[in-house]
């Protein structure tokens, strides 16, 4: 085999980016960025400048072909990105090509870019640049209407930025989400590297998603991958399906914060699962999540819950119907009780919030109540995205964590989420009404336990001031779980009576 | 005296730069005899003066005087254009005595 150089990759610094581009932006080349209006490109050619400055990645150079200097300083500030400040350091350079309203030139005859790569070149040894973004291209070819001598031109300095030695952002527009990579055929230049942004709106949400279509010579994860732009930051990539299964697995058990759910589950749950409470609304998952906080309070281990349908008075005030004092246990460090309404943001930045917190607070349990409320404010697609990215994150911090999902239908049914995310979880409780001669009871069941033995019986449980109850199983009763329970077998008096054996 | 200063900025010493310079040199002499004064700037050279004045195109020609501010793009081999762009009034000399829409004096000096 012949020893080929392979290509270096910079590493960018911009959350989650290099994950997904296994490393970072080729080395020394030039990568092409599209996206439709309103797509972040700006934000992306801005923040591989800043984030270079800020990691001690070396000096960046901005060419601006639509907007000016001046509103790019500014526009950028809510990112937290001072501009000026490092102009001033002369760490940042601008190259502002955009049109000067004020004087409109004439064409009269043959001409070439090279004043623009002259002032690019001057830039890039001022400040001693190693990074460069260009954005963006669509509007050079508006100022200068003769497109091949365009094309041409920048050609030319894309083969002068090669030479330069520089890693380089161009940004270009599209016209549709899916379709030609760019307008005015701008790849042909740029062909090396494409990267594509996406805003789509997906039922009444949009979502962002980016992808590599192609690294030439070099790996790259394939496929769209969500991001969010946030306040303060700028934009953060959510490497979902990048994510590895390298996660350990233990077999220490821990408590659910009830005994007999213990029980039913073979001593406890593993340490480091993911478990999914299922049920129709009322049927107590909050009470099964304020139990699992409880328990874990309780062996002095720090809680944290994630409340997406109560506000904070209403789950204290539920805990304490159930004999748990969240109060205390807040006071003590050990709980930290978090809402939101789900519409107060995107999935992708609820996501990035919650791993956030997770990553501030590190806790030993984690708890969400309930997962499936944040399914109304996206698309399938985002959903699937955003529960995979939260349960792997979960697992990969190597703590125990418990969602509850709300399904449809008062009896039996099936819920989007369980679908989702039964194949990760590795514990399933199921929550139901059963339905017995006029009378609403409440029956619970252990689905599934990877690794473990478990109770494979429908049992009914009680509800109060103490909290949960596990009673006996259901007998000679059948059809539960598909939401249709009906007594098995025998007389009427004999099934009563025999419906919980030792009653 | 120099009642036109004329900037052209070019790359280096190209073909289309040569162009651009006798091309503007013809005009100029034809149009303006000596009221002008033309600075050739290779960009090359003056990075600083292109960044300053934001120059993007080469050979680009900048009016400096008289106000205002005034471009043309190109190796100035269209003739009818530059004049359009410079806003010179073509003198009288291609056709028979035109007198011509004087519009702000500018060719009103007198050939006779």
């Amino acid at each position: 085999m012949t020893s080929i150089r392979s290509i270096a990759k910079l590493e960018t610094h911009i959350p989650g980016f290099d994950h997904v581009a296994d490393g970072g932006l080729p080395m020394g080349r030039t990568t092409l960025v599209c996206g439709t209006a309103g797509s972040a490109k700006t934000i992306l050619a801005a923040q591989f400048l800043a984030e270079g400055i800020r990691h001690g990645g070396g000096s960046g150079v901005f060419v601006t072909f639509e907007e000016s200097a001046g509103d790019v300083r500014q526009n950028m500030m809510g990112f937290g990105w001072d501009i000026a400040g490092w102009e001033a350091e002369g760490r940042w350079a601008f190259v502002d090509a955009s049109p000067d309203p004020d004087v409109e030139p004439l064409i009269a005859g043959d001409y070439d870019l090279g004043g623009l790569l002259a002032r690019i070149e001057h830039a890039v040894s001022r400040v001693g640049a190693t990074r460069l973004s260009m954005d963006s291209l669509g509007a050079i070819f508006t100022q200068f209407t003769d497109s091949a001598t365009v094309r041409r031109e920048m050609f030319r300095i894309a083969v002068a930025l090669k030479r330069l030695g520089l890693t380089a952002l161009l940004t270009a527009e599209r016209t549709a989400e899916y379709g030609e990579i760019a307008r005015y055929g701008v790849e042909e230049f740029v062909a090396d590297n494409v990267i594509i942004l996406r805003n789509v709106l997906e039922g009444e949400t949009r979502r962002r998603t980016m992808e590599i279509l192609k690294f030439r010579g070099t790996p790259h994860h394939k496929g769209e991958y969500p991001f969010a732009v946030i306040n303060g930051e700028g934009m953060v990539v959510i490497p979902l399906s990048a994510i590895e299964l390298k996660q350990k697995s233990s077999d220490i058990r821990i408590t659910s914060g009830n005994d007999a759910m213990d029980g039913m589950c073979g001593g406890g749950f593993f340490r480091d699962s993911i478990i999914l409470a299922s049920g129709a609304t009322g049927t107590g998952k909050t009470l099964l999540a304020t139990e699992f906080m409880a328990g874990g309070v309780g062996l002095g281990e720090r809680c944290l819950l994630f409340a997406f349908e109560e506000s904070r008075e209403q789950l204290f005030r539920n805990a304490r119907g159930w004999g748990v004092g969240f109060e205390r246990m807040e006071q003590d460090g050990l709980l930290k009780v978090n809402c939101a309404y789900p519409e107060t943001d995107g999935l992708e930045d609820h996501l990035i919030r919650m791993k956030r917190t997770i990553q501030a607070y590190r806790p030993q349990r984690v708890a969400v109540d309930s997962l499936s409320a944040l399914e109304r404010v996206s698309g399938p697609r985002g959903y699937r995205e955003f529960v995979i990215g939260l349960t792997s994150f979960i697992k990969q911090q190597e703590i125990a964590g418990l969602f509850t999902a709300t399904t449809p239908n008062l009896l039996g049914g099936e819920s989007v989420t369980e679908a989702h995310i039964s194949t990760i979880t590795d514990l399933i409780i199921l929550l139901r009404y059963v339905e017995i001669y006029g009378e609403m009871r409440r029956g619970l069941t252990v689905l599934k336990m990877r690794g473990s033995r478990h109770d494979k019986d429908i049992r009914e449980f009680t509800i109060d001031a103490g909290g949960m109850h596990v009673g006996k199983p259901f007998r000679q009763v059948t059809g539960i779980l598909a939401g249709t329970p009906r007594h098995a077998s025998g007389g009427e008096l004999d099934v009563i009576h025999n419906l919980f054996s030792n009653e | 005296m120099n009642e036109y200063v004329l900037r052209l900025y070019v790359t280096g010493q190209t073909s289309r730069a040569a162009r651009a310079i006798a091309n503007l040199r013809q005009l100029c002499e034809i149009e303006l005899q000596d009221r002008f004064r033309i600075d050739v700037i290779d960009v090359l050279e003056h990075p600083e003066l292109a960044e300053a004045e934001r120059i993007l195109a080469t050979p680009t020609l900048v009016r400096q005087l008289p106000p205002p501010l005034r471009r043309v793009i190109g190796d100035l081999s269209e003739t009818s254009k530059v004049l359009l762009g410079l806003d010179i009034w073509p003198s009288a000399q291609a056709g028979p005595t035109d007198t011509g829409p004087s519009r702000d004096g500018d060719g009103a000096t007198p050939l006779e």
